[in-house]
């Protein structure tokens, strides 16, 4: 939780704070035969939602597309991922930003 | 299938005020925006450079949501745990139309805008992704939207108005730009913190309307091409920081954007001015940083790329960027309306579109700090190594001890040399000069 004093939120706290509504269908996917082979990762650690988590034990990307931004940054970093906007105006509402 | 005259897709500063210019005139325009409601995808660090806008709606500060103007600029050094600043507080500023730099959050203030769009006449349809074009003949003719299967989702339009932003896909599948570069795209993220106006005037020296805007470079992103900033909204501050995605790539223990907000919301000369508050929002959003040399094409048949998905940002100290998406979105609509008669919107017509790009600040600004990212980029000692010797430089001068001056002066002049060749840095600033700033 917040500390208040140096106002540190996690990074979950964080994205509670985004209004959002979400399909239970993902707008993004990844080439996972690229995945297995990827030395850098740099999904794991460009996206400011922390979407993209390494799962070692099945040896592939795991997406948590709820968390997303739509910043679009994983889409530039790397060619193993399509990237399409959430439809229907789904996804994230900013009402502060 | 339903037809109209022009198509703009996304309802941010190019594509509103296209549309407001378009409707003003009469045109049958829709825009299709992919948000809840315009705004809702919508976020930039948090200063709005209105000389277009004003220009559009004369006054418009006078009953548009914004939150304060700019009265006060504070440029930051961050060296380590200090801080080497330059503080710019002009009466000049302080007076309307207030150097035309407001502060507003953007889920606001653009609903406002394109109401005013919606008063001239135009269709603003939201909850609209669009996917692709229509083509005929390559020639694009329309847009699809959400699902491509269903006949309804598709709309024709004499001509086709890109304002899709950073992330823009449509001006790839158009085939007027590759896919996006590492290098071409900055990643910024930002916590908008509730103080309230009270502690907000006092912590940053300000009265009524007047605002602030805090710009941090040097250690606000350690080794890295990007920067920090804090701007007062009316009740929050908007935090953030920006970094170029490629300068992540590639490090070893690579930070992600949010952990370098974090790094930047606890050095201890911004902890003061943030602590205590709440997070309301946290967001996150890409800039464009294509730059002069990397442009993409900006037109094709029947089809325009205006703002961010056009690449319209200087990457310059100045951060010029929602002033040319409002010009450009402006001289979109003014290349249509001349062509309007003839309803020719093919590539040979539409070139009258680059042309008042190049003959207006837009293109020029550009131009004129075409080198300005490469230069940083390639002198890491400028983001790097020069911020130290700055704050070195000042602190063994202004030391308090017996040494004689002379002395001090003479040991600074030592470091210096051996901590800088005089040449390179020379030729650093000479190409900045020309090419940068």
């Amino acid at each position: 939780m917040a500390t208040e004093e140096t106002n540190q939120l996690s990074l979950d706290d964080k994205l509670f704070t985004v209004r959002r509504k979400t399909l239970n269908q993902s707008h993004i996917t990844l080439d996972e035969r690229l995945c297995s082979e990827c030395l850098n990762r740099i999904c794991t650690y460009v996206c400011p939602a922390e979407v993209y988590v390494w799962d070692e034990a099945a040896k592939k990307i795991d997406v948590r597309y709820e968390n997303c931004l739509e910043c679009g940054a994983c889409r530039v970093a790397c060619e193993a991922i399509e990237w399409a906007n959430p439809a229907w105006g789904t996804g994230i509402a900013y009402k502060n930003s | 299938m339903t037809k109209c005259e022009v198509v703009i897709v996304g309802a941010g500063p190019a594509g509103i005020a296209c549309g407001y210019v378009l409707a003003e005139a009469g045109v049958d325009v829709i825009i299709l925006e992919r948000g809840q409601y315009p705004g809702a995808k919508n976020m930039f660090g948090g200063i709005f450079f209105a000389d277009q806008m004003n220009k559009l709606i004369p006054e418009f500060y006078t009953e548009a949501p914004v939150e304060r103007f700019v009265a006060k600029k504070h440029y930051a050094l961050l060296i380590n745990d200090s801080e080497v600043s330059l503080n710019i507080d002009s009466e000049e500023h302080k007076k309307p139309p207030y150097n035309h730099s407001y502060i507003v959050r953007r889920s606001v203030f653009d609903k406002w805008f394109a109401e005013k769009a919606k008063a001239q006449g135009a269709t603003i349809i939201c909850g609209t992704a669009v996917t692709d074009f229509v083509w005929r003949d390559r020639r694009i003719i329309g847009v699809t939207a959400d699902t491509a299967d269903d006949d309804d989702n598709v709309l024709l339009a004499d001509v086709v108005v890109c304002a899709e932003g950073a992330n823009s896909m449509l001006s790839e599948k158009a085939g007027l730009r590759n896919r996006l570069s590492m290098r071409a795209r900055c990643i910024s993220v930002k916590e908008v913190i509730e103080l309230g106006k009270d502690v907000i005037d006092e912590r940053f020296g300000l009265t009524a309307r007047e605002g602030a805007a805090y710009e941090y470079f040097a250690d606000a992103t350690p080794g890295m091409l990007g920067d920090g900033f804090i701007y007062t909204n009316m009740e929050t501050l908007s935090v953030g920081v920006g970094v170029v995605i490629s300068e992540l790539y590639g490090r070893r223990n690579p930070p992600s954007p949010n952990q370098l907000l974090d790094r930047f919301k606890n050095h201890p000369c911004i902890r003061p001015l943030v602590k205590g508050g709440k997070t309301l929002e946290y967001s996150a959003h890409m800039i464009p940083m294509d730059g002069f040399r990397n442009l993409p094409r900006f037109y094709t048949d029947g089809l325009m790329l205006v703002g961010d998905a056009a690449g319209f940002v200087n990457n310059s100290i100045c951060h010029e960027g929602v002033n040319m998406a409002m010009a450009s979105g402006i001289m979109a609509a003014e290349t249509i309306l001349a062509n309007r008669q003839e309803r020719r919107y093919d590539a040979r017509a539409l070139r009258q579109y680059e042309h008042r790009l190049k003959n207006s600040f837009v293109l020029q600004n550009m131009k004129n700090s075409r080198d300005f990212i490469d230069i940083l980029r390639t002198h890491k000692e400028l983001l790097n190594n020069y911020p130290h010797l700055v704050q070195d430089v000042i602190t063994s001068y202004f030391k308090v001890s017996d040494v004689p001056k002379s002395t001090v002066k003479r040991d600074i002049s030592r470091m210096l040399r051996s901590r800088v060749s005089v040449v390179k840095a020379a030729r650093t600033v000479m190409a900045l000069m020309r090419g940068g700033i």
